[in-house]
């Protein structure tokens, strides 16, 4: 690594342009005209209001996604996201009522429920060698059979944090919602974790091949139990910080941040075999669906409408760069 | 290896599923207020069936290695379709169930078409259909309603000569025309062939991709006939997101129960027949011990975990550690 390093930045920049992923270049290259097309419809879509208010929204999703591409680097996918979601608000919210230890111990609570969901997730996929794609549905159906029985099938009425509440909604920076922040301090941490660090590059070795990776001396299975303990933490954190975005946890709060989630990893560019992707079109996935989904309601375009473009936009720009190599 | 023991092998999973159904559905009737009666049986299969096409639906994708995630969304948009066309005369109707069964075929069609010529993985590619069928079924019914040609829909609930239940007389009809035809066809064999190993089934010549092209589309078929089945059950239309994702993921339950290997390649739709009625019956003994339904939702998780854990005994027998990582 320190050999490369040596080239000096202006030795880098186009070798990084000439490098640059075609299909990160092409996800920002749809948000610009999302954007473009925007600003036809109403002139407020460019403002630095609205964009903030995008971002804002976008970075729920991006701590959810963030775990979600962790997981999908290794080849794996996590469908336990919209109950490890529910789970992490729910109990936030239900640890809040136990005075005022539970108030301060809320967030941590609502995180360890969805690591636990993420080990059990991590334990099926690498020691019982069960497909991600089963355990995590089974995981979710149990983590829902759960959180049924525990609130009575109703949402439940604890309230969130006063903490919960300024990480979601408040300004620490004057301007910059403290939502952006936290998806900021996350992604940055996911960077450091993905480029600068064995357990990063192991991720990668992981999605590749794990055959090779295994006899290359590295435990996968720790490693990809630790992944999915990961994502699950991060899906709970995101619930944690939408019940304190809408103050209070409900139950099917995290139905709608499935398919997005995968939708912006793999409209990032990331490889859905694993092994490939960067964080930065992560990133511009998230922003991506978020301003998609964001014009669709301005447009007051119905449910109904809402979910076929979706797909179908999902569907058309992964034929436009995801697709498999032709086989042979 | 004798025939018959090579052919137990075979069926092994299959017997399985039978033997759990069986006593299930002997603990659920014994403990039944009512007992064994015609009429216990008439709801326990009209429940059952439901399942049993979406499981079948599920079971053909998974023979290729591959994975459905849109079977419930179809299941419900044929739902919906069904509660506007399946009305009126007897021609009328014919006509409707023959539209609503295309369009099955259509939805499953059009999910083998991106997965095997479009290239792209099952799993995200049906998840991204499922959103699309979710949202037709939608805005064909915003809210709950619609109807259906009742006389159709009480023959086909209820029973022949009174006592056998007629939509399991439909479920056997659907296996002898659909499923056995498909298994011991080309394109069947190529399925199969294509789940086990795809790169030896390509250097054999085997038409893989017409085989599962084949598999994608009659599972959209499939999952239409219980749509209507469904339709003919509740006399109404629903697009319910929550139910749609719930026969997904029990059709997948299903499949594992019925010893279908999701490595693809192993199983048969006969065995995740008898997974999902065994998966339903297991999850309705909740009712007959009286506990509280709000119980259900975890009990059907815990029963979905345990049995793709089950799986993971193969581990055992794996000689060399190299073949945990496929």
């Amino acid at each position: 690594m320190s050999e490369t390093t040596l080239g000096g930045i202006a030795d880098r920049m186009p070798k990084f342009i000439r490098r640059a992923d075609p299909a990160v270049l092409t996800a920002f290259a749809c948000i610009v005209l999302l954007l473009f097309l925007g600003s036809l419809y109403s002139r407020s879509f460019l403002s630095p209001d609205y964009l903030l208010q995008q971002l804002k929204v976008a970075s729920f999703l991006g701590v959810i996604a963030t775990g979600m591409m962790l997981v999908i680097l290794l080849g794996q996918i996590d469908l336990s996201v919209p109950w490890a979601v529910a789970a992490g608000a729910m109990m936030a919210c239900a640890a809040a009522a136990y005075g005022p230890l539970g108030v301060a111990l809320a967030i941590p609570a609502g995180v360890f429920c969805g690591v636990l969901i993420g080990i059990v997730n991590g334990i099926g996929v690498a020691y019982l060698r069960i497909p991600s794609m089963i355990i995590t549905l089974a995981t979710n159906a149990v983590a829902q059979g759960l959180m049924v029985v525990y609130t009575g099938g109703y949402s439940p009425q604890d309230s969130a944090t006063g903490a919960m509440r300024y990480l979601a909604t408040g300004f620490t920076i004057p301007g910059v919602p403290n939502a952006v922040i936290i998806w900021a301090l996350i992604g940055a941490a996911m960077v450091f974790v993905l480029t600068r660090t064995s357990f990063g590059r192991t991720v990668y070795g992981i999605g590749n091949r794990e055959r090779a990776a295994y006899l290359s001396g590295v435990d996968t299975r720790r490693v990809v139990m630790i992944a999915f303990a990961i994502s699950g933490g991060l899906s709970a954190f995101g619930g944690v910080l939408l019940a304190g975005y809408a103050s209070k946890a409900a139950q099917s709060m995290g139905d709608a941040y499935l398919l997005p989630s995968i939708a912006a990893v793999v409209l990032g560019g990331t490889s859905i075999l694993g092994g490939r992707g960067s964080y930065l079109g992560t990133v511009a996935g998230v922003i991506l669906i978020t301003l998609l989904q964001s014009i669709l309601s301005v447009m007051q375009m119905p449910e109904a409408g809402r979910q076929i473009i979706y797909g179908v936009v999902i569907v058309a720009m992964l034929l436009l760069y995801g697709r498999a190599p032709a086989s042979r | 290896m004798k025939d018959w023991r090579y052919w137990l092998a075979e069926q092994r999973g299959t017997l399985l599923a039978l033997g759990i159904f069986i006593v299930m559905f002997v603990i659920y009737t014994s403990n039944h207020p009512a007992g064994f009666t015609a009429n216990v049986v008439q709801t326990a299969s009209n429940k059952g069936v439901l399942l049993a096409f979406v499981a079948m639906a599920q079971t053909l994708v998974v023979l290729t290695a591959g994975i459905d995630l849109s079977v419930g969304m179809i299941f419900l948009l044929t739902n919906c379709l069904a509660s506007w066309l399946v009305v009126g005369s007897p021609t009328q109707t014919a006509f409707g169930v023959i539209a609503v069964l295309l369009v099955g075929l259509l939805c499953g069609a059009i999910n083998g078409a991106i997965v095997i010529y479009g290239r792209l993985q099952p799993i995200v590619a049906t998840i991204a259909t499922g959103a699309v069928y979710y949202g037709i079924g939608l805005l064909l019914r915003p809210s709950p309603g619609g109807s259906v040609n009742e006389d159709l829909a009480d023959a086909l609930t209820g029973r022949v000569f009174g006592v056998v239940p007629a939509s399991l007389v439909v479920l056997l009809a659907v296996v002898l025309v659909i499923w056995v035809p498909f298994s011991r066809s080309v394109l069947g064999r190529a399925a199969y062939a294509a789940g086990s190993s795809e790169t030896a089934a390509y250097m054999s010549g085997v038409p893989i991709r017409r085989g599962k092209f084949a598999a994608y589309a009659l599972a959209g078929l499939l999952a239409a006939i219980g749509g209507l089945f469904l339709t003919f059950f509740t006399y109404t239309g629903e697009a319910a997101y929550a139910s749609g994702n719930a026969y997904t993921l029990f059709s997948i339950a299903a499949v594992v129960l019925g010893g279908v290997s999701l490595f693809g390649g192993k199983g048969s739709a006969i065995g995740a027949i008898f997974g999902a009625l065994a998966f339903r019956t297991i999850g309705d003994l909740l009712f007959v011990f009286d506990f509280d339904p709000l119980w259900q939702p975890l009990f059907q998780g815990v029963i979905l975990l345990v049995a793709v854990s089950l799986g993971a005994f193969a581990l055992f027998r794996v000689r060399n550690r190299l073949e945990w990582f496929l």
